[in-house]
């Protein structure tokens, strides 16, 4: 048997077996991905095969994290697609500014980048008060780096960019404060945000919200998967409420585009239809 | 510098390219048939910024159809894939396309590595793996990975490129079964695909 194909088997079991030890399911993630990042931890573990890894990471909780954080290492940034932020901006927070309070779920946080450009942008807009962020992720670890907001000094040009590109109304400069050689993001950023662990694959929502962020999460999810989280997320979107996605990810096809309009072409930002007016009740 | 030619079937088509992809693209891809019988992925080094322009562009002015790769889209023949920017492109198997925004690879994100490997373990020996002008070293490794699955290499000559970087890194790590100037690329394409159009027509009838 090939080398490739002897892997794919051992990565099958592997898989099934964390799914029955531990209840993270990874076997409905899209396996070139995967196949990626379990090549690349197995390279930096001391084990030779998955085969021989499979018996400690099955066993000792502490290999399976290291394995959890290899498969599961999201890459962010602030501000990434700053015509999203900009279209964001314009097309939705005047909308957000007509509740009392607005609920934000971004799922698939990461190490927080995006939780912080959100921050930033709702504080420009006067929101900050009114709102609160739930930033989820399946990774411990990752929720940790984002709680802190520390992260390096070298990316901060690159994020101050897009930030400008996205229409950002004051000096990046004033959100972080440099130490070195690490950028640590302004401690009152953080105060309105909430985080925890939430596995989009095996969890149940997560409450009523008036926008749901999960970009760049869903191109990693098998159809069949994708389905289950969109319909998770149609769960808890209230009506006028948003769904902002990847720019390369869409709801077209799927169960729950019935119910949403897309606010501009291509920007993958969805708004849920309020019941059809007969179906409404006069109040 | 030709070796003999392989006889067996090519199933689907990767292209690596950087510096000067743009132009090196349109002489490839203008001289595809719309009737081309493969499928044809490509990774070109494009700003973030770009967008989709480039498909759109190419798509204008080729006869082959081209377009943005979308995420689970099955790759079809007669039909080029870009990789978006700011995006991986990787093929699955059965010739499904996915996304991802894993860190950059070589440097570079998307990756001609990311796509060479993902599409060798989904074609194995039934892929076709080129190699255009660029600076850097992204796709040598990709290459690399297509030779050890037994599909056939192809690097455009190092003296014809307008940047030799990339050309000369993949010829340094993997032997080409062809290397050639850009202006042969296309025919040796359908070259390489007629034996699969001919093994492909024969097929036809037992699906």
């Amino acid at each position: 048997m090939r080398e490739d194909e002897l892997f794919d088997i051992e990565m099958r079991l592997l898989l099934d077996g964390v799914r029955l030890v531990y209840g993270h399911d990874f076997t409905e993630y899209a396996e070139a991905s995967i196949r990626r990042r379990v090549t690349q931890w197995l390279s930096s573990s001391k084990f030779a095969t998955l085969s021989e890894a499979q018996a400690q990471v099955l066993r000792d909780p502490e290999v399976f994290d290291s394995l959890l954080r290899g498969i599961t290492v999201n890459v962010s940034e602030m501000f990434r697609d700053p015509h999203f932020f900009k279209v964001f901006r314009q097309q939705v927070i005047p909308y957000l500014k007509t509740w009392p309070f607005v609920k934000i779920w971004l799922a698939g946080c990461a190490t927080g980048e995006e939780a912080y450009s959100l921050a930033i942008l709702l504080e420009e807009e006067g929101l900050a008060e009114r709102c609160r962020i739930y930033a989820t992720d399946l990774n411990g670890a990752v929720l940790e780096t984002a709680r802190k907001g520390i992260y390096h000094l070298r990316d901060m040009q690159r994020y101050t960019r897009n930030y400008l590109a996205s229409g950002g109304r004051a000096s990046f400069s004033d959100y972080y404060s440099a130490l070195y050689d690490h950028a640590i993001m302004a401690s009152r950023l953080a105060e309105r945000m909430v985080f925890a662990a939430h596995s989009l694959a095996t969890d149940a929502g997560f409450g009523e919200m008036h926008v749901v962020f999960c970009r760049n999460v869903l191109i990693y999810f098998k159809p069949s998967l994708k389905e289950r989280v969109l319909r998770l997320f149609n769960g808890c979107i209230l009506s006028g409420g948003f769904l902002c996605l990847g720019v390369k990810e869409t709801i077209d096809g799927r169960d729950v585009a019935c119910q949403y309009d897309e606010l501009a072409p291509n920007i993958r930002i969805y708004r849920k239809r309020y019941e059809a007016p007969e179906k409404k009740t006069v109040r | 510098m030709k070796r003999p030619k392989k006889k067996r079937s090519v199933k689907a088509v990767v292209i690596g390219v950087s510096t000067g992809g743009v132009e090196a693209l349109r002489t490839v891809l203008m001289a595809l048939p719309a009737s081309f019988p493969l499928p044809v992925m490509v990774v070109a080094h494009i700003a973030p910024e770009s967008g989709s322009g480039l498909a759109r562009l190419l798509d204008d002015l080729c006869s082959i159809r081209v377009k943005e790769a979308d995420e689970f889209e099955t790759a079809v023949p007669g039909t080029v894939y870009l990789a978006p920017a700011n995006y991986h492109l990787q093929v699955e198997a059965g010739g499904v396309l996915t996304l991802s925004v894993d860190a950059p690879v070589s440097y570079a994100r998307p990756s001609a590595d990311v796509l060479f490997e993902t599409a060798a373990a989904a074609y194995g020996d039934e892929l076709a793996g080129v190699i255009l002008t660029g600076a850097g070293g992204d796709g040598a490794r990709g290459l690399e990975k297509v030779r050890r699955m037994g599909g056939i290499v192809v690097v455009q000559h190092p003296d014809d490129a307008e940047c030799s970087s990339m050309p000369l890194q993949s010829l340094m790590l993997v032997r080409p079964d062809y290397v050639v100037p850009l202006k042969d690329v296309a025919s040796l394409l359908i070259e390489l695909a007629g034996t699969s159009a001919h093994h492909e027509k024969e097929c036809t009838y037992a699906e």
